[in-house]
């Protein structure tokens, strides 16, 4: 057990020390200076020549709002019909159908959103051209979307009073040629030369020892897991994500794929403090998040690597942690660990199954979705974060009798209104969603669609309930993971979830440019001894506090029903 | 909205091109060269392919070492785990079936010698690994069935054994399908 939990922090520092660098090249990128991926710029100049776009003109805050939902539309117009046809295309060498037009709108939707909820399974619902050409793209340009809208909020914090803010088309496209391509190809080199699939064969069939015949599903699959990880999407080539062992065959695809996952959004907040000169303001934030991982991390390792109390109680020994649903590879640590920072982040990937982790695990796993803000998804993990800093500044503000200012800009009732209505958004559509289910399942048991809500639990009792609970928590926070017991594969899921994700990406986005762009635009006051600071201790401490004690009103009657009542009948 | 339009399906035609064919298409040109020229690593027994080396596979004779549990029946056209909840009283049913069906292959085990992950179902259903312990646990049924010395199965395994990475970091490991081929080519 030693090894891997040493394996779990030597992880976490690699991250740190990869995640230095990479904020200065960001930063450098963004602020147009001379990097090592100048190669680029020729053909970055040839795309805006044929696009028929001019990378150097300002855009306002609702001009970047504008041309994000626009190309945002195009895409998720684009995926649902080759989703739809996707049978009649070709590279589909393993002979797999198109999808219905309920399924087509939940994946299309999912992974427009940095989402990757899967309500299919990679190996039969699938083709290679669906694979790369919808969902691979979208996980590429669903990342830059993300990191675009951060980057127009970080010129909003950094100019006086401005209402110019960048090119939109400008730093999206710089983030995929500069960012997210150059270390996926990394990446999946890494994955390839490990045991990952590359090629473009199809299924191989083998006679094994004790003469089974049996089919290998395969594909190109390397160059998929880089950017699943490295954008914060998690949607998995194979059905059970980084489990499968071509996915992620061994210990070092395991920290690659760890590394890969979290590094952009720690790079971003270390980026946040270079790019508007306020390092202090950076690393308070970063301490925040911290602190708050490692409060969910504990619990999570302790309690998998003690082992499920119903089986110990049958006399058999867990010297390797609680395995069901885990890999010998990894063990519980690294599960554990894993299964944290996938909610926090907004990745959603596993390298085991959340459905049979012990309840603590559990209610850690909703936990880090309901905050969905400790690092957080690329971009848009600061971007929720920005929304409850706005709330300690106006709760602050009225402590100490004092004008809420940030940046130099004064907080007035607009701003204070829309972060109100964003922190509100996501337990209203978390519980009502979890209701509605709830209800359907209760008073409709037969309803006739393709799984009956009778058959939708894979587990009785409160784990039953977690399960509904889970999959809304994962569709607002645009995380993608699941109690993947949960018979999601139907007309009503696919649906509710579908309006969900729409709703949990696209205003948290909306908000937060909104409220910098209107911040940006109003009068610069220097700070003064009358300023609250916002880059103290206090102030991250009080950020701290605003955080919890939000999730804890809003999510605990939900949490009481689920987790917390699983965790006292079993232990 | 449509000033933004036609840059956007341009933009997006392009990116199509790079993100979704060119950058494929260049990892599958580089992973030629890596092992198994990127179509998986396969292991070959008696000049016959048997298997690939990180996809388990079922053993249920006595003369082989187990693999554990799969909720799909090692298929690996598909993937899955059994997604049971830990308190799920038929999931600890299923439990309670395969430790007697272990015990009552493996006469000279205790039950509290038994470890967790041969009881229990892996996430993919195709954990190609045991841990050393669950390794050992069998060497006593493969040598009754194949009339050899513990001592020499206790060496095939730790052969067989890979050590966590660098020696520090993750846990141990026993590739199952390399360790059988190994079982039939010892003479």
């Amino acid at each position: 057990m030693t090894t891997e939990i040493l394996g779990v922090i030597a992880t976490y520092g690699l991250t740190l020390l990869l995640a230095w660098p990479l904020a200065r090249y960001i930063v450098k990128v963004f602020k147009g200076e001379k990097t090592w991926s100048d190669f680029m710029a020729p053909m970055e100049r040839l795309f805006f020549k044929i696009s028929g776009i001019n990378p150097k003109e300002e855009m306002t805050w609702k001009e970047h709002l504008k041309a994000l939902l626009t190309i945002n539309l195009v895409w998720f117009v684009y995926a649902f019909f080759m989703l739809m046809f996707q049978d009649k295309l070709p590279l589909n060498p393993d002979g797999n159908p198109g999808q219905s037009a309920d399924l087509a709108f939940n994946t299309a939707i999912s992974f427009l959103v940095n989402c990757n909820l899967q309500h299919y399974s990679g190996e039969t619902g699938m083709t290679y051209l669906t694979q790369l050409f919808v969902l691979a793209f979208l996980q590429f340009v669903s990342a830059a979307t993300g990191i675009a809208a951060l980057i127009v909020v970080f010129k909003a914090f950094k100019e006086k009073t401005t209402t110019k803010l960048g090119n939109f088309w400008d730093i999206f496209l710089k983030t995929n040629t500069r960012i997210l391509l150059p270390f996926c190809v990394i990446i999946a080199l890494i994955l390839a030369f490990n045991g990952t699939p590359a090629s473009f064969d199809g299924k191989d069939t083998v006679v094994t020892m004790q003469g089974d015949t049996v089919n290998v599903s395969r594909g190109p699959a390397a160059g998929f897991v880089a950017i699943k990880h490295l954008g914060t999407n998690g949607g998995g080539w194979f059905g059970v994500n980084s489990s499968h062992p071509l996915e992620n065959p061994n210990y070092v695809t395991w920290m690659t794929e760890m590394v890969a996952q979290v590094v952009i959004p720690i790079a971003m907040v270390f980026a946040l403090g270079m790019f508007i000169n306020r390092r202090k303001f950076a690393y308070v934030i970063f301490g925040v998040m911290t602190i708050g991982m490692i409060c969910l991390l504990i619990p999570t390792m302790m309690a998998e690597i003690n082992g499920n109390p119903a089986i110990a109680h049958m006399g058999i020994q867990q010297a390797t942690g609680a395995m069901e649903g885990k890999e010998v590879r990894f063990g519980p640590a690294a599960t554990g660990y894993w299964s944290t920072v996938t909610t926090i982040i907004s990745t959603g990937s596993v390298c085991g199954f959340h459905d049979s982790t012990m309840p603590m695990t559990g209610m850690m796993e909703l936990l880090g979705m309901m905050l969905n803000c400790f690092y957080g998804g690329c971009g848009v993990g600061i971007l929720n974060y920005y929304i409850f800093i706005i709330i300690a500044v106006f709760i602050s503000g009225l402590m100490v009798g004092r004008t809420p200012e940030l940046m130099g800009h004064k907080l007035e009732a607009r701003e204070v209104k829309i972060a109100a209505i964003i922190t509100l958004l996501s337990p209203f559509l978390i519980l009502a969603g979890t209701a509605l289910s709830s209800w359907v399942l209760a008073h409709h048991p037969e309803a006739n669609w393709a799984v009956k809500p009778s058959a939708w639990l894979n587990n009785p009792g409160y784990h039953g309930f977690s399960e509904m609970l889970y999959e809304y928590t994962s569709a607002n926070a645009n995380n993608g993971s699941g109690f993947e017991g949960l018979g999601d594969g139907n007309v009503f899921w696919n649906v509710s979830t579908g309006f969900v994700l729409i709703l949990g990406r696209y205003l948290p986005i909306i908000g937060p440019l909104a409220i910098a762009g209107i911040m940006a635009s109003k009068k610069y006051i220097p700070e003064s001894a009358g300023t609250l600071r916002t880059d103290s201790i206090t102030f991250g401490a009080m950020t701290f506090a605003v955080i919890v004690v939000l999730t804890a009103l809003s999510y605990f009657p939900a949490l009481a029903l689920g987790p917390i009542a699983e965790y006292f009948s079993l232990y | 909205m449509k000033k933004y339009l036609l840059p956007s399906v341009k933009l997006t035609v392009l990116l199509l091109v790079l993100l979704a064919g060119i950058y494929p298409l260049f990892i599958a040109g580089i992973a030629k060269m890596a092992p198994g020229k990127g179509g998986g690593v396969t292991v070959t027994h008696n000049g016959k392919v048997v298997g690939y080396e990180n996809i388990g596979q079922k053993f249920t004779d006595d003369k082989y070492f187990w693999s554990r549990p799969s909720a799909v029946d090692y298929n690996a056209a598909g993937s899955g785990g059994s997604n049971k909840a830990p308190g799920n009283p038929d999931y600890l049913k299923t439990v309670a079936e395969r430790t007697d069906t272990f015990l009552a292959h493996n006469p000279d085990v205790k039950k509290a010698d038994i470890p967790a992950e041969l009881v229990t179902a892996s996430a993919s259903g195709l954990d190609p690994h045991l841990s050393p312990a669950a390794a050992y646990v069998q060497i006593a049924r493969v040598a009754k069935a194949r009339g050899m010395a513990p001592e020499k199965l206790k060496q095939l395994v730790d052969a067989n054994t890979q050590a966590p990475m660098l020696g520090m970091f993750g846990p141990s490991t026993v590739n199952v399908l390399k360790l059988n081929v190994a079982l039939d080519e010892l003479k």
